[in-house]
């Protein structure tokens, strides 16, 4: 008797601890995620298909493709070029610098406080640009800017008399540096801190050289994270426009500073060109985004997946 | 001369001695473990074998060549991890082939060790694997192949089984001993189970604070302990207070009883000395008979079921000591509260 009491009490206790559960509904399920949703629709599926429609219309709102095929004239190939210049050249400076300083700072036998100085530094200067950034630049690397001026008075050397030019594709791509290789040590920091010490023993201990090491290990495990921070660094160059339009002031047609012109300019104004310069510069960012994922299917197939 | 030989090498981490003057020789073959609590400076130890670490004094010979400052890769000295270590990039045969590319083997010589190496750790058909996609015993497996197939004068291994469940643990130390057996070769081993070092090896390197304790095989090990850190981190032991000695008729007083005890294992005796005693070397319930025997009797304070051992505890005026005894299917265990005898020959014991 008693022993089914207790049965009967046990029972019910359990499904009190039910109850008491919070309900696993749907909507507490979604609720934090909420406002991402919200914001990728209204800020990028919602602008993303205004952004293609307005591509196909003319100023009257009549569908054309002539938008499209103003595309393929000589200046607007050459911004497109220039872009994608720049953006490959400052990915591969940025990220080959941004790597090496951050191999120095995690696998490096560096002083306490480097690592942690060198993290927050990159963590302002990745987000240094615009009009700022121009600005530090002209005034330290510009024709009187100060390095420039002490290069020339201390030591002799006047950088713009032996080719360098602040508003050229060099200096450019110097500016853009800038804020690319703090964005790789932010980024390729944690796959570094990945490494195990073993395998570099272990690679050591079967006789392997430093360089063997390097090519055959080190290389071929970062690879996936070395091109990931490659990519965002192309995007992040290729995206960037005040920084170019507040240095060069349109001295280098880069493509946003086409699509800028078009949009809001009173000389250039076109919208629908506009719209279908930034489809281009879209189906670039794919194109890219194609070769990252072939390369990168190829460099992680040991990857768990 | 030994095959290898470590004389008096020390390891200096800013103010802290690591490794004291420590001193090995192996034979050709051997196998050698190197036994005691974290931090003792066992792996450091082995670290400075491998060429990771250099010490501070002391040096480091192999097969009559000093070797203590030559780089790793030039040592030819097989080493395992207690994290596998093998490279994540690359397939089970070109972990196992690594060391043979280094070396420049032409490719067949190459395939034909590592179909070799596979063989001997039964994981044929798991060549073209990923290490991801491998248990961790058959991670470590290959580990082990790897640091084989380059013919190494030595072999260390650092805690390899630590990471691992306990019946992958019991099946691969066989394994290991097994392989080592078979290729004859010269292995030093890092554990911190006493279990798995006696077991394996043929001499049993006991450290502690850097120091060792003693050297010998695995029974010297037990039932000689050199020193009193060795007695008690080897095995279970009993350590009763002893009122009064009488080193001319080699008794003493324990809880009220009179302990005939070995002489010649008692060493200069502390300032208050102990009784040691194995816990297996109580037997109960017999008469005690002979000038050799012992006996004390008291009360049972609890029972633990072991499975195949069951240990007493008995309170004996006071002082609890513990008793083994095997377990047997029809068994009828003593209960809390029970007197009872424990008998043990003079032999048994030893004044610490």
């Amino acid at each position: 008797m008693s022993n089914k009491n207790q049965l009967t009490t046990n029972t019910k206790m359990k499904r009190d601890a039910l109850e008491v559960r919070p309900k696993n509904s749907f909507l507490s399920n979604w609720i934090g995620v909420t406002p991402f949703f919200i914001f990728t629709l209204f800020f990028i599926v919602l602008p993303s298909v205004s952004l293609v429609t307005r591509a196909f219309q003319d100023n009257a709102g009549n569908f054309t493709l002539r938008n499209f095929l103003d595309l393929f004239s000589p200046a607007i190939l050459s911004s497109y070029w220039v872009s994608i210049r720049i953006s490959f050249a400052t990915a591969l400076a940025g990220g080959l610098l941004g790597f090496l300083m951050a191999y120095a700072i995690t696998v490096g036998k560096l002083p306490d406080g480097v690592r942690s100085g060198i993290l927050t530094f990159s963590g302002v200067a990745s987000n240094f640009a615009g009009v700022p950034l121009a600005f530090a630049f002209v005034a330290t690397m510009g024709r009187t800017g100060m390095v420039t001026v002490l290069l020339k008075n201390v030591f002799h050397i006047n950088i713009y008399n032996m080719g360098f030019n602040l508003y050229s594709f060099l200096g450019l791509s110097l500016t853009y540096t800038f804020f690319q290789f703090p964005l790789m040590i932010l980024v390729i920091t944690p796959a570094l801190d990945g490494l195990k010490k073993e395998w570099k023993e272990a690679a050591e201990n079967l006789g392997a050289s430093q360089g063997m090491y390097l090519r055959k290990v080190l290389l071929p495990i970062l690879m996936p994270s070395i091109l990931g921070g490659m990519i965002l660094l192309f995007g992040n160059s290729f995206g960037a426009y005040a920084t170019a339009y507040s240095l060069t002031g349109g001295f280098i047609n880069l493509i946003t500073i086409m699509v800028g012109s078009q949009i809001k300019g009173d000389v250039l104004y076109n919208p629908g060109l506009g719209y279908a310069l930034a489809v281009g510069m879209v189906i670039v960012m794919l194109i890219m985004m194609i070769f990252y994922y072939l390369l990168r299917r190829r460099s992680e197939r040991w990857l768990r997946k | 001369m030994a095959f290898i030989e470590l004389s008096n090498i020390s390891k200096v981490y800013g103010t802290t001695t690591v490794v004291e003057k420590v001193n090995l020789e192996a034979e050709k073959g051997e196998f050698i473990s190197f036994l005691g609590p974290s931090g003792c400076g066992k792996t450091t130890t082995l670290r400075m074998v491998a060429g990771f670490e250099q010490p501070n004094t002391g040096s480091i010979t192999l097969d009559g060549a000093d070797i203590t400052y030559l780089p790793p890769r030039q040592r030819n000295i097989g080493m395992v991890f207690q994290s596998y270590a093998l490279f994540p990039n690359m397939t089970v045969g070109q972990n196992i082939g690594f060391g043979l590319q280094t070396r420049k083997l032409p490719k067949e010589e190459i395939k034909q060790k590592v179909d070799e190496m596979l063989a001997m750790v039964h994981l044929e058909s798991h060549i073209d694997k990923y290490p991801y996609q491998l248990s961790g015993g058959q991670q470590q497996r290959i580990a082990l192949a790897r640091a084989l197939a380059i013919n190494p004068a030595v072999l260390l291994l650092d805690e390899p089984l630590s990471a691992l469940d306990a019946k992958i643990r019991v099946e691969l130390r066989l394994e290991i001993r097994r392989i080592q057996q078979t290729m004859g070769i010269t292995t030093i081993y890092v554990t911190h189970d006493q279990e798995e070092a006696m077991l394996l090896s043929d001499r049993v390197v006991v450290m502690s604070q850097g120091h060792v304790e003693q050297i010998g095989p695995p029974s010297r090990i037990y039932n000689y302990p050199a020193t009193e850190f060795v007695a008690q981190f080897v095995g279970q032991l009993n350590l009763l207070p002893v009122s009064a000695v009488d080193m001319a008729s080699a008794t003493c007083t324990v809880a009220g009883h009179t302990i005939r005890f070995e002489t010649s294992v008692a060493r200069e005796l502390s300032e208050s000395p102990r009784l040691a005693i194995r816990p297996e070397e109580l037997q109960i319930g017999f008469p005690a008979a002979g000038e050799e025997a012992n006996t004390l009797s008291g009360e049972i304070a609890s029972v633990l079921f072991l499975g195949a051992i069951v240990r007493l505890r008995v309170l004996v005026n006071g002082v609890l000591i513990t008793a083994d005894i095997f377990n047997e299917r029809n068994i009828t265990f003593p209960r809390a509260g029970d007197e009872i005898v424990l008998n043990f020959s003079k032999h048994a014991c030893w004044l610490i």
